[in-house]
């Protein structure tokens, strides 16, 4: 089973082997509310951990996602382009945002697993 | 939108609780805490409100009532609209103006009448309101009483089907058309009601005792026709219909010629001139202002917002955007903002900057959506 990490500004990298499909959690997709456009990254494009990865528009704001790992975007998901709100109804699956092939693994072990994400999402309310 | 500060304790309005119970998510705006969405989300609760009718808590916005000898003719020294000319029951847009000719608030003044005397009911911005009645109480002492109504809750019912639900509370709302305003019973409690709003829809706001306002509201949201709507989906709401926000689309640096609101200073007014700010405003309605509060729609899905720069096709700065977002009922990005008077003919074709690009754009008509307010 692949191995999800989150941040503390609520994006998520799921990684399998050498490569990481990067999101946002349930938590900030609420928070956000209804998401109307993603500007998603250009393919190829060399990001740094906490780079900005895509540009979240909700109705009201423009909200910023910064990559939880470095590497290169290998993939980006174009559904996204078609169906903004996928981010809305189903933020840890077909809301994802992009792959990236990563450049430094150990960048995870920084991350928080799922229990310790859940923990501090509820310590916020 | 002026937000307090975190560590400034934040006002509730008389129906905060209500808002918890129907687990709105709530945000600091002008000082108090107000619902910024319900669980259903800006864009259902915005087609909500263009489709049946939604209901807005807008109790922080600034009520009053101003008397005087010639209460028509002191307002009149504050502002540009014809008060005097307002027949009973009556309401108004206008704007409190400072020398300059800039725009201090945009209000709405009805006339009432009490025991024979010619009364202003007044509502302004929450974040003007202090302000507002401060220099109206300061700039007509001695011949104006100003009574801030703190006790008072203020609803908004909006929608295509506000009159039918709000008639089985107060029938007589029924015989009030688009800008018009009185007392009346409603659902046995006396409430000054008037047939207005800021979503472009036919609808109602009404101004009844706050410890009253709570009841009555959950039995408007009881009826299967109306939801709970927010502070995003008004935004929202006003911006498909071309409505300023002030401190956003019109400030104390915009004239209301460049505003695009010289319609609200009266004919009468423009002759005898004898407003705050006369000289600028005149000229400018007269010879045309230097830039124009137009409508933008930009091309793709991307939603420009408020102080984005808008550029010529030559590169040109032309102005900024002071309102943008995605429009529900359009289901495409809207936009409005200043540019240069050369540039301002619907059509033109402009550019905005978005996070280091260009995104095209035209100057539109606005509304953007056709309004349906209920004229006669």
């Amino acid at each position: 089973m692949a191995d999800r990490k989150y941040t503390e500004d609520h994006e998520w990298v799921e990684v399998d082997g050498e490569t990481g499909v990067i999101g946002i959690s349930d938590y900030a997709q609420e928070q956000l509310g209804d998401v109307v456009f993603v500007e998603l990254p250009d393919v190829g494009k060399i990001l740094d951990q906490r780079d900005e990865a895509a540009v979240i528009e909700s109705v009201k704001a423009a909200a910023e996602v910064y990559t939880p790992v470095s590497g290169e975007v290998i993939e980006v998901n174009e559904e996204l382009n078609n169906d903004p709100s996928l981010v809305n109804s189903d933020a840890h699956g077909e809301g994802w945002f992009a792959k990236l092939q990563l450049s430094d693994p150990t960048e995870l072990d920084a991350l928080m697993d799922e229990a310790t994400y859940k923990t501090f999402v509820e310590s916020l309310s | 939108m002026v937000n307090a500060s975190p560590d400034t304790e934040l006002l509730n309005t008389p129906l905060h609780d209500l808002h918890v119970a129907h687990g709105a998510r709530m945000v600091p705006f002008a000082g108090y805490a107000m619902p910024v969405q319900y669980p259903a989300g800006i864009i259902t609760e915005h087609k909500h409100t263009r489709n049946a009718a939604g209901l807005f808590d807008v109790s922080h916005m600034g009520q009053a009532m101003l008397r005087g000898a010639d209460v028509a003719a002191s307002f009149e020294k504050l502002v540009p609209g014809d008060i005097a000319g307002l027949s009973l029951g009556q309401m108004r847009y206008t704007l409190l103006l400072n020398e300059n000719g800039g725009i201090r608030d945009d209000l709405m003044a009805t006339r009432i009448e009490e025991n024979g005397e010619f009364v202003l009911f007044l509502v302004v911005n929450a974040a003007c309101k202090d302000a507002d009645f401060a220099h109206i109480a300061n700039s007509l002492a001695g011949e104006v009483s100003l009574e801030i109504l703190e006790d008072r809750a203020l609803l908004a019912l909006q929608g295509p089907k506000a009159e039918a639900v709000l008639a089985e509370f107060a029938p007589a709302c029924r015989d009030l058309v688009f800008l018009e305003g009185r007392d009346m019973d409603v659902d046995g409690v006396s409430a000054f009601v008037t047939r207005s709003g800021y979503t472009g829809e036919d609808g109602y706001e009404i101004s009844l005792p706050a410890d009253a306002a709570q009841a009555f509201a959950e039995k408007l949201l009881s009826h299967d026709a109306v939801e709970p709507i927010g502070l995003g989906a008004r935004d929202s709401l006003r911006l498909e219909a071309g409505l300023c926000l002030y401190g956003h689309d019109i400030d104390e640096t915009t004239t209301p010629v460049e505003a695009g609101l010289a319609w609200t200073v009266g004919k009468r007014r423009r002759e005898a001139a004898g407003f705050p700010g006369a000289e600028v405003i005149l000229k400018q309605i007269s010879d045309g202002a230097p830039r124009k509060r137009v409508g933008l729609l930009p091309e793709g899905r991307a939603p420009v917002r408020e102080g984005a720069p808008v550029q010529s096709a030559a590169g040109d700065n032309l102005g900024a955007v002071t309102s943008g977002g995605f429009a529900p009922g359009l289901e495409r990005p809207i936009a409005m903002g200043y540019v240069t008077a050369d540039h301002a003919k619907i059509g033109t074709s402009v550019n905005i900057e978005l996070r280091g690009r260009s995104v095209a754009a035209e100057v539109a008509a606005m509304p953007f959506a056709k309004p349906n307010y209920k004229r006669s």
